[in-house]
């Protein structure tokens, strides 16, 4: 189907694609199926969608526009690029708020029908922007997309909206050609989702596709084509995820292992509800979903559902992890299992909702009344969202305690290529179940001699019935007491409980030698670009190592010596330093540089290279 | 441990070992006693018995049930106990609440209850005070009760718990009454067997911070004029001699005496508890003194599906429907390539 090439053809390493658009032009349709194909090829990639923050903004303005980042390469990639090498620009609209995010001297497709006056105008230009003198830095490609789309499909028998909803397949056509990919894999996808209800629509789609790969082979503006060769990846079958999913399953994957039921009880929040949505698919795979009156409640009934020896499981953003801390509190006393999601977002407040940021680290950690410890872990990558989310329930079950894994809004939507584990290899969970015994009283309060966690007795189960709740409780029998030493001695065991969780959970890893001149500290969603950078500069001669914790409280064990094999330690972070204080809190005899950044964006590789180059 | 084979549970099965700290006199300890004697009667095994409750001297109510029990935290127990009973549907779920917890703090998940209708009893212990706290006032008090942080005078126009009941579409309202033993029990009884969300109003004395704020209501001289206890079925009588009745005039509850101006049995209005318009369950849920009696017993107790049928039925539904029947396959689902 794919025609042959005529033209030049240049290899490069990795590139950075943008599509923008106006939020109907199906941006985001078009980016996705830019890097299925990509990923069949056999390329690494990242992704990441920008969505406008207004639901429906006015056609043709900036405030509508809807754009779609992928960075494929030959080599690794962990991030969906600093800035594009190429700009797909639908409208005036697109170019305007989109040119930010493009490096100098990039490609810039532009659909020359959407830049007259009047397009102009509503993107609030002055002027012609091409005529502008700031563009003589880009190499403008003027791709009449909506005439040829038109002319394309002409004979579809489509209403003119249905024809111009083509628009974004030339757009893709002309993008397959200068990438040299086929273009079989959308025609298929096209004909899967538009083939049995509407085939008209699948083949004008399908028409404009190739109007667009036909175009790039016979306009001269384009004078050579690139080729990004397969990555070298670990053979295995792969499919792309993205981190709101990745968590969804991670946890479903862990309620499969036990057996049990999942109980997600959500309030709609950005940038979490995602979770909410993808679950609430899979009720036969016995996950039950609240949509809740509130954060409040969304983390009652789960607590209730842990309660009753299923697996609760609650998530939001920081706002509504504020308002469920008190909750979160409860379980903690009453030490049942939790898991809280925490998407991050731009805070404080109701701040920055569809941006990411990393200042939630403090709220996890100490953000609730009295002497509260919880397990705190966070995920560095779309993918590694599934494995974090499954341990997380593996803590939260067999420590019979709550624990909040930070994602963030980066992570959540951004997605990426996924080897499909063997479910069956992933570690088993043991819930702690309480066994009733003849002639004996239940003890709630007994405690595992290793892990310190008290047994699970669940209700329905005879012999075992008991009260447990928020106040504080005997040791051993649960019943309320008011005993200053027993008071203190609850308090420490509950601290030593979770203190225990570090010889449960995997020694902290270093990318790079394990001793040097500079550590590069970072936990979370952060791991891409400090990766990206870390490997960069090694590559360039410098003696830099990166540590990306995932095991965030209790620190992984051996995070002392991880510190201490270094001349300096720079902690970067998306915030103004909560986790380099945490680290001096904790390991004092460190001095710590610090690397913030508190924008709404995720660090740029760039940014953290220079940084680096600071220090070594 | 107890089984089907073991002799019938007493209400001493279901006395915990902890000493019960409220105050001499308080309502609760009858409202305990007649839970305790209403629980052998619901034929449930002790161990599927489950109390949660919130904060206030209420909520101390579980520690004294030997159930399983849960004392969380303010407000929150109707939330809490949803989770508990969607995720295990075969447990019988008490939620223990008071005026304060319910009302004012846990308004919100009151009423999503209610709406919900989820299949749990809720036993609402009005006392229209802050009992715990010491003394302030509640969203049920009465306009002009004078307390701890009202020392002019409440000026908060109260909550009525039936209306909210009847506004968030709740199918099972009763109301019944510290000082009378037998009506709690069979109210219990009954709120037990009734699907969906059983909510029942216990107006109870606080001896401490609002004393007496019933006696109107209970005084043996005046309880026959001041009381109705409605049953479905039966025709709206009261007085000691059952010679008032209640009919509709207009849209307004009117008090009658038989034989005075022609009134006869007849005219009284039969209680149908059953009836899915709530209009009249809500004029009988209105009523006060002086003008009218305090209507007790079961005023709505109608039939709808539980949320627990709802999600059981969404579960079943796409059972059918899946494609994928378990994780392994929903992974390896959609678009994969093969490296």
């Amino acid at each position: 189907m794919t025609p042959t090439q005529n033209k030049p053809s240049a290899t490069l390493e990795k590139v950075v694609i943008r599509f923008a658009g106006d939020s109907g032009d199906g941006m985001q349709f078009t980016g996705s199926q830019f890097a299925f194909t990509s990923a069949l090829v056999g390329n690494d990639l990242a992704t990441f969608p920008d969505f406008p923050a207004e639901i429906r903004a006015p056609k043709g303005t900036t405030g509508g526009v809807s754009g779609f980042q992928i960075q494929i390469g030959t080599v690794e990639i962990y991030t969906p690029g600093d800035a594009a090498d190429v700009l797909v620009a639908m409208n005036p609209a697109a170019l305007k708020s989109n040119l930010k995010f493009v490096k100098p001297g990039a490609n810039l497709i532009i659909d020359i029908d959407a830049f007259d006056k009047r397009g102009a105008k509503k993107a609030g230009y002055e002027g012609d922007p091409l005529e502008n003198p700031k563009m003589e830095a880009y190499h403008i490609i003027q791709a009449p997309i909506t005439s040829l789309t038109k002319k394309a499909v002409a004979d579809s028998g489509l209403d003119t909206k249905s024809q111009m909803q083509c628009r974004n397949m030339f757009a893709l056509g002309l993008v397959y050609w200068l990438f040299e990919r086929s273009v079989d894999q959308t025609i298929k996808e096209l004909n899967q989702k538009f083939g049995k209800k509407a085939p008209a629509v699948a083949q004008a789609n399908t028409d404009a596709l190739m109007a667009g790969y036909n175009f790039g082979l016979t306009v001269e503006a384009l004078p050579s084509t690139y080729k990004v060769p397969p990555a070298k990846k670990a053979s295995g079958t792969y499919r792309h995820i993205s981190g709101n999913v990745a968590t969804a399953w991670g946890l479903m994957a862990a309620r499969e292992k036990i057996g049990n039921i999942l109980f997600y009880g959500s309030y709609p929040i950005t940038p979490a509800s995602d979770i909410l949505h993808e679950l609430s698919k899979h009720k036969h795979l016995d996950v039950i979903t609240l949509q809740a009156e509130d954060e409040i409640a969304a983390v009652c009934s789960a607590i209730g559902a842990s309660y009753a020896g299923q697996i609760g499981v609650t998530a939001s953003s920081g706002p509504g992890i504020a308002l469920k801390g008190e909750a979160i509190g409860l379980a903690m006393m009453a030490e049942l299992p939790l898991v809280i999601l925490n998407v991050q977002r731009g805070g404080p407040s109701t701040g920055l909702p569809t941006k990411t940021e990393q200042s939630d680290l403090n709220l996890a950690i100490k953000g609730r009344n009295g002497e509260s410890p919880i397990i705190v872990l966070s995920a560095s990558t779309p993918s590694q969202c599934f494995e974090m989310a499954y341990r997380a329930v593996k803590l939260a079950v067999e420590h019979m305690t709550p624990v909040m894994l930070l994602t963030d809004g980066y992570l959540a939507n951004g997605s990426e290529p996924w080897k499909i584990p063997d479910l069956g290899a992933l570690p088993p969970i043991q819930q702690p179940l309480a066994v009733a015994k003849e002639g004996e009283t239940f003890l709630p309060y007994l405690r595992d001699p290793e892990k310190l966690s008290r047994f699970m007795a669940v209700p329905g189960t005879p012999g075992l019935e008991h009260r447990i709740g928020g106040l504080e409780k005997q040791d051993q029998t649960g019943n309320v007491s008011y005993d200053p030493a027993n008071h203190e001695f609850m308090v420490k065991i509950r601290a030593e409980k979770i203190a225990r969780v570090a010889n449960y959970v995997p020694e902290q890893a270093i990318f790079g030698p394990k001793e040097g001149e500079l550590l590069v500290v970072g936990w979370g969603g952060t791991f891409g670009a400090l990766r990206t950078a870390v490997k960069e500069l090694r590559d360039e001669g410098h003696n830099v190592s990166l540590a990306q914790f995932n095991y965030l409280s209790p620190l992984p064990k051996n995070t002392a010596e991880v510190l201490g094999n270094f001349k300096h330690r720079l902690v970067c972070e998306l915030n103004l330093g909560q986790f380099a204080n945490y680290l001096r809190e904790q390991f004092p005899q460190y001095t710590y540089e610090q690397y913030n950044k508190v924008q709404g964006l995720p660090f740029t590789i760039q940014e953290i290279k220079e940084e680096i180059l600071k220090h070594v | 441990m107890s089984s089907n084979s073991n002799p019938p549970l007493t209400r001493k099965d279901f006395t915990s070992d902890q000493t019960v700290r409220w105050c001499p006199g308080c309502g609760d300890y009858a409202i305990l006693a007649a839970i305790q004697g209403a629980m052998p009667q619901l034929g449930l095994k002790k161990e599927d018995i489950v109390f949660i409750s919130g904060i206030g001297c209420s909520s101390r109510f579980p520690y004294y049930m030997d159930t399983y029990g849960f004392h969380t935290i303010h407000g929150r127990a109707p939330a809490l106990a949803t989770g508990t009973k969607l995720s295990n549907p075969e447990l019988d779920v008490w939620v223990v609440t008071g005026d304060g917890d319910a009302l004012a703090i846990g308004g919100n998940h009151f009423i999503h209850l209610l709406r919900r209708n989820v299949d749990l009893n809720v036993l609402l212990f009005n006392n229209e005070i802050y009992g715990l706290t010491k003394g302030q006032s509640s969203p049920t008090s009465q306009p002009g009760l004078v307390t701890k942080s009202t020392p002019l005078g409440v000026i908060d126009r109260p909550f009525s718990p039936g209306q909210l009941a009847m506004g968030a579409g709740g199918t099972f309202f009763a109301r019944t009454i510290d000082t009378n033993p037998k009506l709690m029990t069979q109210i219990f009884v009954e709120s037990s067997r009734h699907r969906g969300t059983s909510l029942i109003e216990i107006l109870q004395n606080c001896v401490i911070f609002n004393d007496k704020v019933f006696e109107d209501v209970t005084q043996k001289e005046t309880q026959d004029d001041h009381q109705i206890h409605l049953e479905h079925g039966k025709p709206m009588l009261f007085g000691k001699d059952k010679e008032k009745g209640l009919i509709l005039k207009g849209f307004k509850l009117e008090v009658v005496t038989l034989g005075e101006n022609g009134v006869e049995e007849k005219d009284i209005l039969v209680h149908d508890a059953h009836e899915q318009d709530p209009s009249l369950h809500t004029l009988l849920i209105n009523m006060t003194l002086p003008t009218h009696p305090v209507a007790l017993g079961i005023i709505r107790d109608v039939e709808a599906p539980t949320y627990g049928d709802l999600v059981k039925a969404q579960k079943a539904d796409s059972q059918r429907k899946a494609k994928v029947k378990s994780m392994q396959e929903l992974i390896e689902s959609g678009h994969t390539w093969i490296v």
